[in-house]
């Protein structure tokens, strides 16, 4: 497949404008360049976890999706696009529908990692044919930065303020990319804005046509959470990509995948330093948290290269 | 043409919901209820119906799944008891806010802790305030026939709420008794195709749900739910009316048993009504002016009917298999005594707390109720209005 970068960001919005998520949010970023994956004329229902997004874009009497939109709760949104998904099935089997719908379901780190992971891990190990997208801010944006167990080590969150004893989040990010692939399902990716949304526009558009359950992690990068400089978002994603805090890959069939590979890997602190969240680290004294963060960083990047060997 | 067969309370339900043949069921098992999705399992492993049958990995799940379902346009229900209640707790809420048709089938069971898996009440009062209609069954054949008439209410354009059909654990769920099936052809002419108006998977239009509604407009939502309740009395009626003409068999509200002339009365749900009934027939046969109502429909309350039928009584104990913890009575306790309240019955009024955890409610039990509401009249006192039955110590 060609990619085509005007082409596609010249499809037409799915996620209309005039909602209410920040200016510069990741997450708003992620759904949009998700929704281009599907092909023109396919009918799509999407899910929501609570979250950012859900409060902002269904505001009644309000919504921003020009597909059929469903949110329930935080903690089922996993459970819930199965129930579509089923209800989808059932009514093609009794002939009361035949056109072609696909199941994508957003949710952030929070209804992801944390709250709604028993949700998701049922509905990925019963394979329904969907997309759920992890959009990956680390932490609880929506009630206001309280970590995660996405937040990554020594993350300042305002429920791991950095003090005078405080040194921010004190344990490891949750890879949940690799527990999503622990099921065994057919088709598992990890993916941030990037070289044009080439990677995660091939991503998405795969997790979509993939029959049975997809996963995709998505970082994206919040603002007000994270503290950098707004309109630096691809840089920090570049940056994130670069120290291979992030890396680009894939499990296809159980298959790992890498996508890309930096040719000279950049020192974790490129990344940290244009954070706020990672300020209290750049002060004297802190070397050695700055130091165990890139050794976590290398190991695990160690584990996926063997992975993907 | 009726059929007649013997069949345990979970057959019952499973058989009903095997005649409706509905589009989605996800499920999770919980004692007592367990068997009502294992026995709809073999019936979608034998192609004896089109369901979709979803294996979930808990209530929150069944609950969130069948909710999403009935979004989607399809008929869909789950079933549960005790604890897989109320861990569906938050999901209920979706299901009534969203005014999504759907049927819970609830085999009631007592509440952790001490953990135990025999039947109360406590499950299905601690969401009673959930936005759901909730229908008690004295029987397998209530049960089943409850489930017959479920959808016809839950999905009535002027209802369009969820539904919960509640039978004892064990007691009703897992004795085996005679009981009068309907036709399948019968049934599904009787429950209908589901039409939904808006719904997800409608290519005509896309739709969304699950809003925020902010303080401008959530009062309203609630109003509007409120308002489709208020539907709900004369909905029930009319569907029980229905099927009364197809099944020979009269529902209503609740059944009034010996309450012609009757000075003390007995309100009761669920299985110990059957048990009641032995007694009151018993105390007439002696020529004791004793009666019984049965509650079908608790939520919503019928306050001005159940007044009404117990307007001429002079006593009258209301029996709560689940605890409140008022300090003054049970759920249904207070409901029956606002609504004599409210309708100026002179009538005494004693609340009883029975059969907590499956513990047995016999015969000489509801004959000792009727013993001491004579003693009330006879006192001119109500006494303790808050009493306990068969507890010891």
């Amino acid at each position: 497949m060609t990619y085509n970068f005007k082409e596609t960001m010249n499809k037409e919005e799915r996620l209309a404008p005039g909602h209410r998520m920040c200016a510069g949010c990741g997450g708003t970023i992620a759904v949009r360049n998700v929704l281009r994956g599907l092909h023109e004329g396919d009918k799509a229902v999407i899910g929501n976890a609570t979250s950012c997004l859900e409060v902002s874009t269904l505001m009644y009497p309000y919504s921003a999706w020009e597909d059929s939109y469903i949110h329930t709760a935080f903690a089922n949104a996993g459970a819930s696009m199965s129930g579509v998904e089923g209800a989808y099935k059932a009514l093609k089997r009794k002939g009361k529908l035949d056109d072609t719908y696909k199941f994508i379901t957003f949710g952030g780190d929070g209804g992801t990692y944390d709250i709604g992971l028993q949700s998701l891990s049922g509905a990925m190990e019963r394979n329904h044919d969907m997309v759920y997208v992890c959009y990956d801010n680390g932490a609880y944006m929506n009630t206001g930065i309280q970590r995660s167990s996405a937040t990554p080590m020594y993350a300042d969150t305002t429920t791991t303020p950095a003090g005078t004893v405080g040194r921010g989040k004190e344990q490891n990010r949750k890879d949940l990319a690799s527990i999503i692939a622990a099921h065994n399902i057919p088709y598992v990716a990890q993916t941030t804005f990037v070289q044009n949304f080439k990677d995660m526009h091939v991503k998405a558009e795969k997790a979509i046509y993939t029959p049975g359950a997809a996963f995709l992690n998505v970082m994206a990068p919040c603002p007000r959470g994270w503290r950098y400089n707004t309109p630096d978002i691809m840089e920090i994603c570049r940056l994130a990509v670069e120290t291979c805090y992030w890396p680009l890959f894939e499990v296809v069939e159980g298959e790992w995948v890498l996508n890309y590979e930096p040719k000279k890997k950049l020192p974790i602190e490129d990344f940290l330093r244009p954070q706020g969240r990672f300020k209290h680290l750049f002060e004297p004294g802190n070397e050695e948290l700055i130091a165990r963060i890139q050794a976590e960083t290398d190991r695990r990047w160690e584990d996926l290269l063997r992975k993907c060997r | 043409m009726a059929l007649k067969d013997r069949m345990s309370g979970n057959e019952a339900v499973a058989y009903a919901l095997k005649q409706i043949n509905p589009d989605v069921f996800p499920a999770f098992p919980i004692t007592p209820s367990t068997e009502i999705p294992q026995n709809f399992a073999t019936y979608v492993s034998n192609g004896e119906v089109d369901t979709e049958f979803i294996t979930v990995e808990s209530e929150h799940s069944s609950m969130s799944a069948a909710v999403a379902a009935s979004a989607a346009g399809a008929r869909a229900l789950t079933a549960t008891s005790s604890c897989g209640l109320a861990y569906m707790f938050e999901p209920l809420y979706l299901a009534s806010s969203d005014r999504l048709p759907l049927v819970l089938a609830v085999v009631n069971r007592a509440l952790t802790g001490p953990i135990n898996i025999n039947c109360d009440h406590s499950d299905s009062m601690g969401v009673r305030e959930s936005g759901w209609i909730q229908l008690y069954a004295e029987n397998n054949q209530e049960a089943y026939d409850n489930m017959l008439q479920a959808y016809r209410i839950s999905e009535h354009p002027e209802v369009r709420l969820p539904l919960m059909v509640c039978q004892d654990g064990f007691i009703t769920s897992h004795a085996v008794e005679n009981i009068e099936l309907l036709e399948t052809e019968d049934v599904r002419n009787f429950v209908g195709e589901y039409e939904p108006e808006h719904f997800l998977l409608n290519k005509n239009e896309s739709y969304a749900l699950g809003s925020y509604g902010t303080s401008d407009y959530y009062m309203e939502a609630k109003r509007a739910q409120a308002e489709a309740m208020l539907k709900v009395p004369e909905v029930v009626q009319a569907v029980a009316d229905e099927f009364a003409k197809l099944s020979g068999r009269q529902y209503g509200f609740f059944e009034e048993y010996r309450m012609e002339d009757a000075d003390r009365v007995m309100v009761v749900m669920g299985s110990a009504a059957g048990t009641a009934k032995d007694a009151v027939d018993m105390l007439r046969d002696k020529g004791e002016k004793v009666g019984l109502l049965k509650l079908r429909l608790f939520r919503p309350f019928p306050a001005k009917e159940l007044a009404s039928a117990l307007s001429g009584c002079k006593a009258v104990a209301v029996l709560d298999r689940a605890e409140s913890y008022t300090n003054h009575g049970g759920p249904l306790g207070a409901d029956v005594m606002a609504a004599l309240f409210r309708a100026r019955s002179q009538a005494y009024a004693v609340n009883y707390i029975y059969g907590l955890g499956g513990r047995d409610f016999r015969t000489d039990d509801a004959e000792r109720v009727f013993a001491e509401l004579q003693t009330v009249l006879d006192n001119g006192d109500a006494g303790e209005t808050y009493r306990y039955l068969g507890v010891r110590g």
